[in-house]
């Protein structure tokens, strides 16, 4: 399960954000009747199509993956959060449909009308990401329902939608999706600009990604300082083994890095009081420790998450430099700065993103186990009592092993096709000066 | 209201047979359709005709699933245990089928085009199968209710392998109608005619594997025959019908698509109706699980209500519009880079 979800994560983030990302170009296009941008648009919307379709695959298993890993999970709870994900149900019609509409509709419907069948991808896009949230927020802090002698007996939906955690999951959920999708396309041609390709294509492709990134990461910043103090409250344990926390006391201090030996740190900064400082604005603010449940009731790896939440955190900030950079340099000069280093992190910048996204679904993962429905549920009586697990995770290992190759093929076998096409246009005698030819890098 | 919902669900899997069933059927027929130049129109055929909709009716299954789940928890808990081996079978159909038609609309290796094509219509096969064998188990009543491990009994018996064979066999049947009308609207009459025996040779063999599920139910499963010849008899005979009338539309020449595609729809739902009147109000045959005992809380299902308004409200409309594009042709595969498999676009139109 986690395999296939840590898999379909990604592609969920590009089927949540690329949209906006091709109708941002195809809009810059259309309104500026620039080539480029429109070229662009073309381009990524079949890169577009191709993720969408493995998503909708990825997707189709994970429903399967829900009743065949989870049935513990299903027969206690599914009458609960069923709804939110029926409710995703809809979206995701909805987005396969105008993407189909989207993408086979290139050249055939006119300018403005093509750009509109592209908007209900983008807005179904992002209610479908907050109908999946609003289940695993539901799953950290599950509310909205009546329990009796172990039956629901009533539900209230819009309480289980819109649950105490989803209002700060969410936002968090999708600027990542719009980090990731934005940093990783402008990654792709900052690749192709250090390698000498310095046209207007590329230079276009990389802002089109860039710029809204790295406008959204500040945000990010913010929506996740919020959410970290929400979970200091909500999930208390949860917090500690981010920040480890083993007794509950105040003037806790901050931990940067380090691993957790059987309650020594070994090889991390220690900043005093930081951590109280930032949990409460003072620095005898009181964190409560993982002593304070039992051992059976804390998660498994405490290192692993809290050295997660720090990659996530770090990743951010440095995601966070490399935009005030690129900011900086143009309030001063108009331009995009010319360093090299710059270039070099912005074509890491997609990869990092997506760590940074993975480490956070890491926390709150394995930070609420063991429970898989905070204090309900735990997670080996969600898990299915049918034997070979082992087996089956081989072969789903396998599977996705095999789409995600697939996939990385896909696309290389499209956009070197692109760079054919570029180089036979550019074969032209005595034509316009063509751009040069363009280079995609691998594929998620 | 757990009937309303049992009844939306029984569309939903009407409507995934129906849409979806045809995808699958495709795959089947490019199977069989021959060597790389004997079975070059076809397969363009097919796959013309499927890519601009299979995602969008692969949703049909999510949704499915997510109202079984929602409404239904105890029972979709007990089915997806005792059948876990089928279902994963299935689920990896999907996934190679998924993954063999996407790549291959983008590979121009043929030896590489190959595997991907028999990828797709090998997994076509298997997944309709499986689906089928599940459906038995749970119509023959060999899944218990509080199930905590995989039997595979339950779905090997003759009365799920038989409708295994079924699925697959109304796949391929549904595919060709459609293939047939297809054909003729786009004025290949060659095509037309191939399709149309196709279409004629499958419906005989789903009425004849029909008659044998009948028959094997009598000696089996004596309760279900007697409703099905009983309160759920006017759908089997639709289906019947159904399965006699295609054979002559699709054998004339007149412009009758639409009717013979509709024709064809009915006889497939008419089949899956008819099971579901046969069962009701029992969800899974021999425990206690009814529509009623084994729904969710009335909140639930009211919310599931309103989920359903929302779809037929907002993705009905959609789903109209994406065929209709469909059907005006105004849908078709750009960037003159796809082109590089040189398709003769205006060939056709």
């Amino acid at each position: 399960m986690a395999t296939t979800l840590g898999f379909h994560i990604i592609l969920a983030c590009f089927g949540i954000a690329l949209p906006s990302f091709v109708l941002l170009a195809e809009y810059v296009g259309l309104r500026q009747r620039n080539e480029t941008a429109m070229r662009l648009a073309r381009r990524w919307s079949q890169v577009m199509g191709v993720l969408i379709a493995v998503g909708a695959v990825t997707g189709t298993v994970l429903s399967f993956e829900m009743g065949l890993l989870w049935p513990g999970l299903m027969r206690r709870y599914g009458a609960v959060l069923g709804f939110p994900f029926a409710l995703e149900g809809v979206f995701f019609f909805l987005e396969a449909i105008f993407a189909a509409i989207y993408l086979f509709g290139w050249r055939r419907l006119s300018g403005w009308r093509h750009f509109w069948s592209g908007v209900p991808i983008a807005i179904s896009g992002i209610f479908g990401a907050m109908s999946v949230v609003a289940v695993n927020s539901w799953m950290n802090q599950p509310g909205g329902f009546v329990q009796k002698n172990g039956r629901i007996i009533s539900i209230d939906p819009w309480q289980v939608l819109f649950n105490h955690a989803s209002s700060y999951e969410m936002p968090h959920m999708i600027l990542a999706a719009y980090m990731v999708a934005g940093f990783f396309v402008a990654g792709v041609y900052a690749v192709g600009i250090m390698r000498g390709r310095r046209d207007r294509y590329h230079y276009t492709g990389f802002s089109l990604g860039f710029v809204p990134a790295a406008i959204l990461t500040p945000i990010q910043i913010l929506v996740g300082d919020t959410a970290a103090r929400a979970i200091a409250h909500d999930q208390p344990v949860k917090f500690a083994s981010m920040e480890y926390v083993a007794h509950t006391s105040r003037n806790v201090p901050e931990w940067l890095g380090g691993v957790d030996v059987g309650g020594r740190i070994y090889g991390g900064l220690k900043i005093p009081d930081l951590d109280s400082l930032l949990v409460g604005f003072g620095t005898s603010t009181k964190v409560i420790g993982f002593d304070s449940v039992p051992l059976a009731d804390r998660p498994p790896v405490i290192w692993l998450i809290h050295l997660s939440f720090d990659a996530m955190v770090g990743l951010g900030t440095l995601l966070l430099l490399v935009g005030l950079w690129a900011g900086w340099e143009w309030l001063r000069r108009r331009r995009l700065p010319p360093q090299r280093p710059f270039w070099m992190a912005s074509a890491v910048s997609g990869v990092a993103a997506i760590i940074a996204m993975e480490c956070g679904w890491i926390v709150t993962e394995v930070g609420r186990q063991p429970w898989v429905v905070y204090h309900l549920l735990t997670t080996a009586d969600a898990a299915t009592t049918n034997g070979g697990v082992v087996a089956t995770l081989s072969i789903i290992v396998a599977l996705y092993a095999m789409l995600g190759v697939t996939t990385v093929l896909i696309v290389r076998t499209l956009t070197r096709r692109w760079r054919d096409n570029d180089r036979a246009e550019a074969s032209v005698p005595y034509g316009p000066t063509p751009p040069f030819s363009d280079q995609v890098g691998v594929g998620p | 209201m757990p009937a309303t919902i049992g009844a939306i669900l029984l569309v939903g899997i009407a409507l995934y047979a129906v849409f979806a069933g045809a995808d699958f059927g495709g795959g089947l027929w490019d199977l069989l359709a021959g060597g790389t130049a004997r079975g070059w129109a076809p397969r363009r055929l097919i796959d013309e005709s499927i890519t601009p909709v299979w995602e969008s009716n692969h949703v049909w299954l999510v949704f499915d699933l997510v109202i079984f789940w929602t409404a239904f928890p105890r029972a979709f808990a007990a089915v997806m245990t005792t059948a876990a081996l089928p279902l994963w079978l299935a689920v990896a159909g999907i996934v190679l089928r998924g993954a063999g038609f996407a790549y291959r609309k983008e590979i121009t290796d043929l030896r590489l085009l190959r595997v991907a094509g028999a990828t797709f219509a090998l997994s076509s096969l298997v997944t309709p199968f499986f689906m089928g064998t599940v459906i038995g188990a749970i119509a023959t009543g060999s899944i218990s209710a509080n199930a905590t491990h995989a039997n595979q009994s339950a779905w090997t018996n003759a009365t799920s392998l038989l409708i295994g064979f079924l699925f697959v066999a109304a796949c391929a049947y549904l595919a060709a109608v459609y293939l047939t009308s297809e054909a003729e609207r786009r004025g290949q009459s060659a095509l037309r005619r191939y399709f149309a025996r196709r279409a004629q040779l499958s419906s005989i063999v789903a009425g004849g594997l029909s008659l044998a599920l009948l028959a094997e139910l009598h000696g089996s499963n004596r309760l279900l025959y007697d409703r099905l010849t009983g309160r759920a008899v006017a759908l089997v005979i639709v289906a019947a019908l159904c399965g006699l009338v295609t054979i002559a539309l699709v054998s004339e020449r007149v412009e009758r698509h639409r009717l013979t595609r509709a024709v064809a729809a009915l006889g497939v739902t008419a089949v899956i109706w008819a099971w579901g009147v046969a069962q009701y109000p029992v969800l899974l045959p021999g425990t206690s699980i009814t529509l009623s005992s084994g729904g969710a809380p009335e909140a639930t299902l009211d919310a599931l209500f309103g989920v359903f308004v929302l779809a037929a409200a907002l993705v009905g409309p959609s789903f109209v519009l994406l065929y209709r594009m469909q059907g005006r042709r105004l849908l078709g595969t750009d960037e003159s880079a796809l082109s590089s498999r040189s398709l003769p676009e205006s060939g056709d139109l």
